[in-house]
This record gives C-alpha cells, sequence and structure tokens, in this order.
C-alpha cells in the first residue's frame, strides 16, 4: 500500500505504552513484589512461617478488616470517608449480643448484625448525603456515638452464651485449612470487584470521586450513589461484627478498638487515591494480604506490637514514596 | 523504660531469635514459656518479666517470650496468641484483657498441646488448666489489719475507709479482716466510712474521721485510691507520726507517703513475685513434673506451693509489702 503512494506512513499508537508494559508498571504489580519480598523474608525468618494451618490462623489478621476495606475503597473512590466502622461493629456487637440474651437463635443473629449495620450506614449516609456535611466530621462524630452506644448498654460487662452454631463464622473450616471467614473474605472481593470494575455503578462512582459537579451535570444521581456506599460500608461493618463476634464468642464495648485506621491504611496501601478517583479492589486484596503476612510474620519473631506498626507504618510510607521518587529521579536524568 | 531502648532490645531480641533457631534447636530443646501479657509498656508487666527471667534463669534450659499487644484489646491478645501457637511454645501464660473473648483462641492452642495457665486476669474455666491469683480474700483481709497491729503494739483505735458500700472485693475484704479480729487483741475498729474510690470524697471522710476520734491510731484503706486521699489528710491535718495510713495501694502513688512518714507501710501484689510464680508453674506443668486438678498441689519455687480450689484456681501469696526499705525501687515500676 505504502509502495503505490510513495508516502511514509507515521503510525500513531492510541497508547504510549503497550499493554504489557502499562501493566509492568501498575500499582498492583508493585504490591505483588512486595508480597512476594514479605513472605519470602518470612520464610526465611521463621520455621514455623510456611505451615498450612499456621498461614491458615494468620489469616484471621486482616479476613475481617478487608471486608470492610472492599466497601471504604468504594467509599474513599467517591471522595467520602467513613470513620465510624469500628464502632458499628461495637454496635452491632452489642445488639447481637442484647438478642441472645432474649434467646434468638444464629440467623435472627445475622439479620441482627446485618441490620443494625446497615441502620449505621443509612445514618451516616443521611448526615452526608442529606444534610449535606462532610463525611470526615459526620463520621468523627458517628464514631463516638455508635461506641457510646454499646458502652451505656454493657458497661464493663460483656455478653457472651452465642449458640454454638453461631460459630461456624468465625471458628468454622470449609475444607481442610479454608476457614469460612477466608471463603467469606474471597466472596466478597470477587463481588466487589465485578461492581466497581465492570458495571455502570462503578462507574459512577469513579467519575463522582474525579468530580462530583461534573457527575452530577451528566445526570448521575451523586447523592443516591453516595448514600448506597454509605449503606454498603455499614452493611459490609455488620458482616464483620458477625464473623469477629463469632471468633470471640463474647462481646465487649470495646470491641474492634481502632480498626477504622488500620481499614483505611489497607485501602490506602492498596493504591486507593486518598483523594478519591481512582483505586482498584485487586490493589486492597493485595494491601489486606500482605499486611496480615507483615504482622504475622512479625509476630512470629515475637517483635513487639509497638515496633510492628513503626514497620506497618513505614511500608505503607515507603510503597507511596517509592513510585513518586523514582519518578523524580527519571525526571532529572531526562 | 525508654521506647528506644524497647525497640533496640526486642530488635536485639528478635535478631538473636533469627539467628538461633537453626543453631539452637541442635542443641537440648529449650523449654519455651510465653508470658503474654495486657499490653507492653505498663510497668507492672515489665517487673512481672523480671521476675520471669529470674525464674528462667533459676530453672535453666528455659526461653521466656515476653510478648503482648500494643493496647488492652482481646483481638490484640489472640493475634498474639495465633502466632505464638504458630511457633509451637511450650506454655502460654497470660493475664487476659477478656476471659470470654480469648478462650477460643488458647482452647486452640491446647488442642495443639500447649500449656495454658492464666494469671493475674483469670479466663473462661475451660480455656486454661490452672488461674494463679496474686492473693485471696482471707489473705488480703488477714494482711489490711496485720499492717495496722504491727505499729501498734499496745492496741489502739483504727477505722476503715472503703470505696462504695457496695464494692464487692472491698466489702468482702473488710468482712474477712473483721473474721480474724480475734488474733489482733486489744485493736479496735470504731468506724467503717465509704469515700465512693473519689479523691475528694476520700479526703473528706478522712478528715471527719480524724475529727470524730481525736485518739484515732490509724486509718485502713483497702483502695488505691482512698489510701492516698487519707495520706494527704493525715498530712495536711498535721497527724503525721499520730495517725499511720495504710491498706492496698501503688508504690508510685504512695511513695510521698511513706517519705513524709503519714503511711509506715503498705501492701499490693508483687508483680516480680507473680511473674516469677506464673513461670515456674507453667514449667512444671509443661515438662509435666506436676498436673492441675482440684486440690492439686503445684510447686513455684521460691514462693512455696500453690494449692488449687475447686475451680482450678490458686492464691500466691499473702500481699507484698511495701515500706521505706523498698519503695525507691518499686514507685518506678508501677
Amino acid at each position: 500500500m505504502s509502495e503505490t503512494t510513495g508516502v511514509e506512513m507515521r503510525i500513531i499508537p492510541d497508547r504510549l505504552r503497550s499493554r504489557l508494559q502499562r501493566a509492568m508498571r501498575s500499582w498492583e504489580v508493585l504490591l505483588v513484589a512486595v508480597a512476594v519480598g514479605v513472605f519470602t523474608f518470612n520464610s526465611l525468618a521463621s520455621p514455623f512461617f510456611l505451615d498450612a494451618w499456621n498461614l491458615s490462623d494468620a489469616t484471621f489478621n486482616f479476613t475481617e478488616k478487608a471486608m470492610i476495606a472492599f466497601a471504604m475503597a468504594l467509599l474513599i473512590i467517591a471522595g467520602e470517608i467513613d470513620l465510624s466502622v469500628a464502632s458499628i461493629i461495637a454496635l452491632a456487637s452489642t445488639a447481637m449480643g442484647a438478642a441472645v440474651q432474649l434467646g434468638f437463635d444464629t440467623p435472627a443473629l445475622l439479620l441482627i448484625g446485618l441490620g443494625t449495620g446497615l441502620l449505621c450506614g443509612a445514618f451516616n449516609g443521611f448526615l452526608v448525603t442529606g444534610l449535606g456535611l462532610p463525611s470526615i466530621v459526620v463520621t468523627i462524630g458517628t464514631l463516638s456515638l455508635f461506641r457510646g452506644i454499646a458502652y451505656m448498654v454493657l458497661g464493663d460487662q460483656s455478653y457472651g452464651g452465642y449458640p454454638s452454631s453461631f460459630a461456624w463464622f468465625g471458628q468454622g473450616y470449609v475444607w481442610w485449612v479454608i476457614t469460612v471467614e477466608m471463603v467469606i473474605f474471597a466472596i466478597c472481593a470477587v463481588v466487589f470487584w465485578i461492581v466497581l470494575h465492570f458495571t455502570q455503578f462503578g462507574r459512577t462512582v469513579y467519575a463522582i470521586g474525579n468530580n462530583p459537579t461534573a457527575a452530577l451535570f451528566s445526570g448521575i444521581r451523586v447523592a443516591r450513589v453516595k448514600f448506597t456506599l454509605f449503606l454498603l460500608t455499614g452493611l459490609m461493618s455488620g458482616l464483620a461484627a458477625v464473623c469477629l463476634t463469632s471468633r470471640l464468642a463474647s462481646t465487649r464495648p470495646s470491641i474492634a478498638l481502632g480498626w477504622e485506621l488500620e481499614v483505611v491504611t489497607m485501602v490506602v496501601l492498596g493504591g486507593v487515591s486518598i483523594l478519591g478517583g481512582s483505586g482498584t479492589i485487586p490493589g486492597v486484596v493485595l494491601a489486606a494480604i500482605i499486611m496480615g503476612m507483615v504482622t504475622f510474620g512479625l509476630g512470629l519473631l515475637n517483635v513487639p506490637g509497638i515496633v510492628m506498626s513503626i514497620f506497618v507504618g513505614l511500608l505503607l510510607i515507603s510503597v507511596i514514596a517509592i513510585p513518586r521518587l523514582l519518578g523524580l529521579v527519571k525526571v532529572r536524568l531526562t | 523504660m525508654s521506647i528506644t531502648r524497647r525497640i533496640f532490645t526486642s530488635t536485639v531480641a528478635a535478631l538473636a531469635l533469627t539467628a538461633g533457631t537453626s543453631g539452637a534447636m541442635a542443641q537440648d530443646d529449650p523449654v519455651r514459656i510465653a508470658l503474654l501479657v495486657k499490653a507492653l509498656g505498663i510497668g507492672f508487666f515489665e517487673a512481672a518479666r523480671d521476675g520471669a527471667m529470674e525464674a528462667a534463669e533459676e530453672l535453666g534450659n528455659v526461653e521466656v517470650i515476653y510478648t503482648g499487644p500494643t493496647d488492652t484489646t482481646a483481638e490484640g491478645q489472640i493475634e498474639v496468641i495465633n502466632s505464638l501457637i504458630a511457633q509451637g511454645v511450650d506454655a502460654i501464660a497470660i493475664s487476659a484483657n477478656d476471659p470470654d473473648a480469648v478462650a477460643p483462641a488458647l482452647r486452640r492452642a491446647q488442642q495443639r498441646g500447649i500449656t495454658v495457665i492464666s494469671w493475674d486476669s483469670g479466663v473462661a474455666e475451660d480455656a486454661r488448666e490452672l488461674h494463679l491469683a496474686p492473693s485471696s480474700d482471707a489473705l488480703i483481709g488477714n494482711t489490711i489489719i496485720k499492717l495496722a497491729a504491727d505499729h501498734l503494739p499496745d492496741g489502739g483505735q483504727v477505722a476503715v475507709l472503703s470505696a462504695t458500700s457496695t464494692s464487692t472485693n472491698q466489702n468482702t475484704w473488710i468482712a474477712e479482716m473483721n473474721a480474724v479480729m480475734g488474733d489482733y487483741p486489744g485493736i479496735e475498729v470504731v468506724a467503717t466510712v465509704y469515700g465512693d474510690d473519689l479523691a475528694d470524697k476520700s479526703y473528706r471522710e478522712a478528715t471527719g474521721l480524724m475529727q470524730t476520734y481525736p485518739d484515732l491510731d490509724a486509718i485502713i484503706a483497702p483502695t488505691s485510691v482512698g489510701i492516698v486521699a487519707a495520706a494527704r489528710a493525715v498530712e495536711d491535718a498535721g497527724k503525721v507520726g499520730e495517725v499511720n495510713v495504710t491498706g492496698l495501694g501503688l508504690p508510685s502513688e504512695m511513695a510521698s507517703a511513706i517519705d513524709s512518714g503519714a503511711s509506715q507501710s503498705f501492701a499490693i501484689w508483687n508483680p516480680i513475685d507473680l511473674g516469677y510464680s506464673a513461670t515456674v508453674l507453667a514449667y512444671n506443668l509443661a515438662t509435666d513434673a506436676a498436673e492441675a486438678g482440684p486440690g492439686a498441689t503445684i510447686p513455684m519455687g521460691r514462693m512455696g506451693d500453690l494449692t488449687l480450689d475447686d475451680s482450678g484456681t490458686g492464691a500466691m501469696s499473702d500481699p507484698f509489702t511495701y515500706d521505706a526499705s523498698n519503695i525507691e525501687r518499686f514507685k518506678d515500676v508501677f
């Protein structure tokens, strides 16, 4: 073709880098590298790390938090945040504990746990979307409010006596070392992956996060989507409450204290921009596994929790800073 | 202990452990006992660790793993328990943040052949082999009156400043004290007042006692709030040397009262003895040198023998007496 015209054809690529090249530079690949590094280090550092049962136990370090992190990822991508998640766990767990005292059985407990989560999520969602208040302020308020109610009900007491069938969620095994929580975690991961990356709803979440005003003028019901996301976060916190309560077989108002920050750390480490607009579910899954493996590996070496917090903090900062630093170096060199 | 020093020692310990796992295994396997505390960075528990180290030195082939979560949560302790199970330690001696929540994890440890005992703060009966209580109600009741009587060889008037009139602990101790009054002839309890564990109310009640009973020789306050308030009331009333304040208190809070002479001596459990005894007990059970059960007697080194009741609980000793001779050493501990 070009011979006949005698004009040299120039191909203008529609992408600057090939699909493979882009994949190589993505956040997820960086996280996979970190995960492999953590895994290798742990295997070399402790002879107890590579053991199916031990690894199975270790997943409890992250499965419940990750369930919330999936919903939180969507919320943060949409430009909002929910800091009350750990307090929702406390309130949902207290509600379930109270229900046990009234003689309710496992199916009812599950519904009460999830229902309390939904109600709390609806309350947050209403304050943010209905009254137009900033979500960080609203959820700092409900962080105190929800746990405060749990403290009012329980004081220094605790609820126990959960039916033995309720233990299935947090202590049960589906097959060999595969725990029920792992399966719930995997199902949630797939569902959220599909919702965020392959549905119209997922696209609207990104659109809102990138520019809520433009999204509104494009005909997206911004308030309704945000409200749904708060509901979803509440629901997932309720689910985490069911799993955690089942695992502990008891409820105290101090349950899951401080988890909100670990969940947000997980989401940010997973590559979700804290300013909204970008992030992926596979990234959050990898971040959850990395955080679980780092704490478990350091635990095997009996590193005190204070040092562990320092490690997680450094990990977060370095994973986020290194690509930026490399970028700066590259700019200097060219 | 400063934070840098703690991080340093723990890092060294972690490195030593990593390096040691390959080499040390070849020798006689040490008995690995985990002293699992409510949270790291608490003076009381660091003193217990010193006691555990003392026991380890005395027993010889013992490796003590001093560990715990960063803050006093059951979830944090469960993560630590999981990592201890994974390491296959021989024994776990736990001071629990929640008697019920840690029970499922401890039961799993027992299923995997790990000896579990609780100390200081107990756990559910079926989740441990024995519970080491620092003292018993009878021993405490006897100690508080003995502390007053020791400084009144010719007898005298004493009054009790308690917490609230419904405080179970204090009421039990006072009842036990009254039961042994016959052993202390010449000592007369003239009144029992309640400061509600509030500093200002306790102060007023103590002042009131000195006005109502001008010949009062001692105030017994079996509460750490009341004893400090009473000592200050005695100092302010200028009755140092006339009225001796004693009871149960914390060395850090009582150091100035000992210095001023408002208090000759007071008592509370000794965390060093507690850590020491827990370690020896765990060692004896883990090496099958002794067996726990109702009525069993288990040796605990220099602290004598521990006798278990029907619930598998045993009392270590009389509360430890603190006075001018040892307050300097303990006031920085707890």
